[in-house]
C-alpha cells in the first residue's frame, strides 16, 4: 500500500467515524430512554406479582441444578381479559376516543374551512391563534372547564338567565364533560391538517366543478369533501391516538363511571403497586394503537412525497 | 376617429354583415380589483362559428374578461349577453359555457373518465348515454384507452386533452379556453394548434381563447382583440392585426417593425407623401391618408417588406434610407441586418436566405441601401 | 371566486375562537374575583396573586419546574437538532428504520406507557429518582419534537448553499456550523421553546420519573384540582397564561423583525 492510499483510507475512516458518532449520540439516548424501557416493561409484565422490593419476580433464574430457567407468567394478560374491568376500560377508551374525535372533526371543518377561505393577509393570524392556547398548558385548559361545566358554574348561570333550562344540567363528571374536554383540548390538532389541506385546495377546481354545472353546495360535496380526506384522516389520527390513553382529562372532568385505560393504569400503578399487571396493561394500549399509528405514519409518509 | 387603413378581403366574415346576429355581446364592461382598473369600458361583439382571440400582455385583463364570461367575476359596469340572454344574475353553473382552464383544474381523485362524465352526471343524464359520450370524447381528443387512468398518469399533453374533453363533454354554445396551451412545451404546441382548429371547425363551437403568444393567436383565430391595459386596441383578423395594425402599440406587439415619425407632406387621392427629421428623402404610402397636412403621424415599415443592396435601387426619388450594416443576425432561412441609418436609427431589415450562399453578400460596417415598395409602409395615428 | 367568503364563513369563525378562548378568558377574569366561589363575581382584588407568594409549596414546585425545562430543554434541542440533521442528511445508515421509528413513536404513544416505562428502567438500574430523572425524562420526549421541526425545517432547505460551502473548500461539520445552523436558527429557537413549554406542561410523565422532593407545579396544581376549582389555581394558571403569550409575542415580533430585515 502506498502513502496516498494509506492517507486516504485513514481519512475515509475517519469520515466514517466521524458520521458515526453523530448518528450515535441521538441514537444511544434514545436506545437508553425510550427503546429499553419499553422492554422492562415487555418483561415485567410476563413476571409475577409479588409482596416485596421489587414487587415482581424475576423471568430468568438460575434453579437449584445450575441450569437457567425462564418463566413466563401469562397471568397477567389472562388477569386483563377476564377481569371485567379492565376489557371494560379498554372498549370505553376506545369508545369515547371515538365519540370525542368525531364531535372534533364536526366542529373544526367549519372552522379549518372558514380559515382556509379568509382571506389570504388574516391566514397566518388566525393559524396563529389556533397554535397559542396550545402553547398555554393542557392542565390549565382542563381546569378551565371544571368551573364552566360544574352545576353552579358558569354555562349553567347562562343558560339559567337565558331561560333555556329551568334546573342546572349535571354535566361536569359525565362522559359528556370528557368529550367536551377532548375536543377543546385535541381541538388544534384537528384543526391545522385540516387546514393546511384545504388551504392548499386549487381554486380553479371548484370554478371547474361549477363551470360543469355544480351548485357551490354539489362541488362542495362532491370536489372539496373527498380531495380533503387525507387532513380529515391526518386530524382523526392525530386527536384518536392520544385521546384512547387519556390521563388528566377523565380524571379531571369525568366521572366515577368513565371508565378511561389510562386512568386504570395509573390506579394500578400507584394505588394497587401492580407493576405486572399495569405492564402488561400498557402492552396491550400499545398494541390497541399500532393500528392505528401505522396507518398515520402512512399517511405522513404519502403526504411527504 | 376614423380607420386611415382600410382592411384585407375576407371570404367569411359574419363581422362585416349587418344582418347577422352577434352570439355573444359584450356591452360597456368594466371591472376594478383594488382600484386598479382592469377592465375599462370593453365592448365587444362575437359571432358563431368563431374562434376568437384575447391577445395581450399579462396584466391587460383578458384573463379577467375571459373569467366574467364564464362567471366567475360579477363585473362592476356593464353586461354580457349571451345567445339573446342577459348573463348578469345567471351563476357560472347555469351557463351555457364550459371553460377551459390554464391550470386544466383536473379532479385529482376522479379518474380520466369521471372527469369528462362530471358535467354529464350534472345534467342527470342517462348512464349509459354518459358512457356513450364519454367514449365519443375520448376518440375525439385521440385517447381511447385511458379512460380508467388518474390525472396525474397522464403527461403534460394528455392532461390537456382531458382537459378539452371535459369542457367539451356537455356540448356547450361556448367554448373558453385560458392559455390552453400554454403549459406544452413548443413542439408540443404547435401541433396541437391545428388539432384545436380541426375540432373547433368540425364541432363549430364558438371558442373564446387567452393567450399571450402572438403566434399563436395568429394562427388559430378568425379574429383577434389586441387587449391593452383593460381596453382593446384593436379588434380585426390576424392578417387584419399584422398589416393594418390602429396604432403602433398593437404593430409592436405584433411582429418586428420599423417605426418613423413622420410629418404629412402631400396628400392625393392614392398616395400620400411624408418627410421624417434626418432623413434625405420622402416616404410614401401607397393609400391615401384621412389627415391634414402638416400633421405628425406614425410610419411603419415591416422589415421583411424592405429590401437591403450595396448598389442604390434603380428608382431612387423616394422610400429609400442609406446607413451601415451595424449587425447581423443569421437564422438559418432568413437573415436580420440590423442597420444604422445616418441620422443615427437603427432599422431592421429581414433577408429570406434562398440559395444556400446569401446572395446578398452583405458585411459588417458596409454601407447599404434600404429601399421598400410604396404599399408597404403603414400610416398610423397613434 | 371572490364572495366565497360567506357569513356562514364568517360565523363558523366566530363560533369557533369564541369556543378555544372564551374558557381562557373566565379563568384570567375570575383570578382578580375577590369571592372565593370562582363562578360568582363579587368584586376585583388581586389577593389571590398575593397568597400565592406565601405558598411555599407551590414556589419550590415552580422552581423545580424551571430549572427541569431549561436544563430539558436545551438539551433535547442539542439532541434533536444532531438528530433531525441524522434524519435528512445522513441518508441510509444500519438501522435508520429503528431510528425513524424511535423518534416518531414518543410523538403519539401515550403518556402514560412512556412514564411507566421509564419508571420501570429507573427502578431497575436502581437510580435514585427525582430532578434529574424528570430532566431526563423531558429531554428524552422533548427531542423528539424538535427532532421533527428541524427535520421539517431541513428538507425545505435550499442544499444548494451547503454544497456551495462545500465546493468552496469548507469541510462538512464546518459547513453546518457556519452555514446551516444560521439559517435554520429561527426553527431552533422555536424547537427550544417547544421543548421548554412541553416539559413546563407535562404531568403525566413527570408523576412517574419523578421521586421525592422534586414535585413539578403541573404535579402541585393537579392535585389541588381534584379537589375542586379554587381561585389560587386561577391567578397561577393566570400567570403561566401571561408567561407563555409574552413569550409568544416576542417571538413573533423576533420573527416579523427578521422577516423585514431580509427585505
Amino acid at each position: 500500500m502506498n502513502r496516498i492510499d494509506f492517507l486516504s483510507t485513514w481519512r475515509n475512516r475517519l469520515n466514517l467515524s466521524g458520521r458515526t458518532f453523530v448518528i450515535a449520540i441521538p441514537y444511544l439516548w434514545l436506545l437508553l430512554l425510550f427503546l429499553l424501557p419499553f422492554l422492562i416493561v415487555f418483561k415485567l409484565s410476563f413476571a409475577e406479582t409479588r409482596l416485596a422490593i421489587p414487587p415482581y419476580t424475576e423471568l430468568v433464574e438460575y434453579a437449584q441444578d445450575g441450569h437457567l430457567r425462564i418463566i413466563l407468567f401469562l397471568r397477567n394478560y389472562l388477569f386483563l381479559t377476564e377481569d371485567p374491568l379492565y376489557w371494560k376500560a379498554y372498549l370505553s377508551s376506545v369508545k369515547i376516543a371515538t365519540i370525542a374525535t368525531s364531535m372534533a372533526l364536526l366542529v373544526a371543518y367549519p372552522v379549518a374551512y372558514g380559515m382556509a377561505k379568509a382571506p389570504k393577509r388574516y391566514q397566518s393570524t388566525l393559524v396563529m391563534l389556533v397554535i397559542l392556547p396550545f402553547w398555554t398548558s393542557f392542565l390549565i385548559r382542563v381546569y378551565a372547564w371544571i368551573g364552566i361545566l360544574k352545576t353552579e358554574g358558569f354555562l349553567n348561570h347562562f343558560l339559567l338567565w337565558l331561560g333555556v333550562i329551568n334546573e342546572p344540567l349535571h354535566i361536569l363528571h359525565t362522559h359528556v364533560a370528557v368529550y367536551i374536554g377532548m375536543v377543546y383540548s385535541y381541538l388544534p390538532f384537528m384543526l391545522l391538517p385540516l387546514y393546511a389541506n384545504l388551504e392548499k385546495m386549487d381554486v380553479s377546481l371548484l370554478e371547474a366543478a361549477a363551470d360543469l354545472g355544480c351548485t357551490p353546495m354539489q362541488a362542495f360535496w362532491k370536489i372539496t369533501v373527498p380531495l380533503s380526506m387525507p387532513g380529515v384522516i391526518a386530524g382523526c389520527l392525530l386527536m384518536f391516538i392520544p385521546a384512547v390513553g387519556e390521563f388528566v382529562i377523565p380524571s379531571l372532568l369525568g366521572g366515577s363511571e368513565t371508565l378511561m385505560i389510562g386512568k386504570t393504569l395509573w390506579t394500578e400503578f400507584f394505588n394497587n403497586r401492580d407493576w405486572p399487571l399495569a405492564s402488561a396493561a400498557a402492552v396491550v394500549l400499545l398494541l390497541i394503537l399500532v393500528a392505528p399509528i401505522m396507518w398515520f405514519q402512512r399517511t405522513q409518509a404519502k403526504g411527504a412525497v | 376617429m376614423p380607420e386611415i387603413n382600410s382592411q384585407v378581403r375576407q371570404t367569411w366574415a359574419p363581422w362585416n354583415q349587418p344582418d347577422k346576429k352577434p352570439f355573444v355581446r359584450i356591452e360597456n364592461l368594466s371591472k376594478t380589483f383594488d382600484d386598479i382598473v382592469v377592465i375599462n369600458n370593453i365592448s365587444l361583439t362575437i359571432y358563431e362559428g368563431e374562434f376568437f382571440s384575447l391577445l395581450g400582455p399579462s396584466g391587460c385583463g383578458k384573463t379577467t374578461l375571459l373569467r366574467m364570461l364564464a362567471g366567475f367575476e360579477t363585473p362592476d359596469a356593464g353586461r354580457i349577453v349571451i345567445d339573446g340572454e342577459d348573463m348578469s344574475n345567471v351563476p357560472p353553473y347555469r351557463r351555457p359555457i364550459n371553460m377551459m382552464f390554464q391550470s386544466y383544474a383536473l379532479f385529482p381523485h376522479l379518474s380520466v373518465e369521471q372527469n369528462i362524465a362530471f358535467g354529464l352526471k350534472q345534467d342527470r343524464m342517462a348512464k349509459a348515454d354518459i358512457q356513450a359520450r364519454v367514449e365519443q370524447m375520448l376518440a375525439l381528443v385521440k385517447l381511447q384507452g385511458f379512460g380508467k387512468r388518474k390525472p396525474e398518469q397522464l403527461s403534460g399533453g394528455q392532461k390537456q386533452r382531458v382537459a378539452l374533453a371535459r369542457s367539451l363533454a356537455k356540448n356547450p354554445k361556448l367554448l373558453l379556453l385560458d392559455e390552453p396551451l400554454g403549459a406544452l412545451d413548443k413542439k408540443l404546441r404547435e401541433e396541437t394548434r391545428f388539432e384545436l382548429m380541426t375540432i373547433q371547425e368540425n364541432l363549430g363551437v364558438t371558442f373564446i381563447i387567452v393567450t399571450h403568444d402572438q403566434e399563436e393567436a395568429m394562427t388559430v383565430s378568425s379574429r383577434v382583440a389586441v387587449m391593452e391595459q383593460g381596453q382593446l386596441a384593436q379588434v380585426a383578423t390576424p392578417a387584419d392585426i399584422y398589416e393594418y395594425p390602429n396604432s403602433r402599440h398593437v404593430a409592436e406587439f405584433i411582429g418586428a417593425i420599423n417605426l418613423f415619425a413622420a410629418q404629412l407632406e402631400t396628400v392625393e387621392t392614392d398616395r400620400a407623401t411624408f418627410r421624417v427629421a434626418g432623413i434625405d428623402l420622402p416616404i410614401c404610402t401607397g393609400r391615401s391618408v384621412n389627415a391634414a397636412v402638416g400633421e405628425t403621424l406614425w410610419i411603419g415599415i415591416r422589415p421583411e417588406k424592405m429590401r437591403i443592396s450595396r448598389t442604390a435601387p434603380e428608382k431612387t426619388g423616394e422610400n429609400m434610407l442609406t446607413g451601415e450594416v451595424w449587425d447581423i443576425a443569421y437564422l438559418g432561412n432568413l437573415s436580420v441586418f440590423v442597420v444604422r441609418l445616418d441620422n443615427g436609427k437603427m432599422v431592421r431589415v429581414q433577408w429570406t436566405n434562398r440559395t444556400r450562399s446569401p446572395e446578398a453578400d452583405i458585411s459588417w460596417n458596409d454601407r447599404v441601401y434600404v429601399s421598400w415598395a410604396a404599399d408597404a409602409a403603414m400610416a398610423m395615428r397613434h | 371566486m371572490n364572495k366565497s367568503f360567506s357569513t356562514f364563513n364568517v360565523v363558523s369563525l366566530i363560533i369557533g375562537y369564541a369556543f378555544l378562548y372564551i374558557p381562557i378568558l373566565l379563568l384570567v377574569i375570575y383570578s382578580f374575583n375577590e369571592s372565593r366561589l370562582v363562578t360568582v363575581w363579587s368584586g376585583f382584588s388581586s389577593k389571590w396573586y398575593g397568597e400565592l407568594w406565601q405558598n411555599e409549596e407551590l414556589l419550590d414546585a415552580a422552581k423545580v419546574t424551571l430549572q427541569v425545562g431549561l436544563v430539558a430543554s436545551t438539551l433535547a434541542t442539542i439532541l434533536g437538532t444532531i438528530a433531525g440533521v441524522v434524519l435528512t442528511r445522513f441518508g441510509n445508515f444500519t438501522g435508520r428504520i429503528l431510528f425513524n421509528g424511535m423518534i416518531y413513536a414518543p410523538l403519539v404513544m401515550p403518556e402514560v406507557i412512556v412514564g411507566l416505562s421509564l419508571l420501570l428502567m429507573f427502578i431497575t438500574i436502581s437510580v435514585d429518582r427525582g430532578y434529574w430523572t424528570v430532566t431526563l425524562a423531558h429531554t428524552t420526549f422533548s427531542m423528539c419534537y424538535v427532532a421533527v421541526v428541524i427535520q421539517s425545517r431541513l428538507s425545505s432547505f435550499d442544499r444548494s448553499i451547503e454544497e456551495a460551502a462545500m465546493d468552496l473548500g469548507c469541510p462538512p461539520l464546518k459547513t453546518f456550523f457556519l452555514i446551516t445552523l444560521p439559517v435554520i436558527m429561527p426553527a431552533v429557537v422555536s424547537a427550544w421553546l417547544l421543548s421548554f413549554t412541553l416539559s413546563l406542561d407535562d404531568l403525566v410523565i413527570s408523576s412517574f420519573a419523578t421521586g421525592p422532593g422534586a414535585t413539578t407545579l403541573p404535579m402541585k396544581i393537579f392535585s389541588q384540582m381534584r379537589l375542586g376549582v379554587t381561585p389560587q389555581i386561577n391567578a397561577v394558571s393566570t400567570i403561566l397564561i401571561g408567561l407563555v403569550a409574552t413569550g409568544v409575542t416576542i417571538s413573533s415580533v423576533i420573527r416579523k423583525r427578521q422577516e423585514v430585515r431580509k427585505l
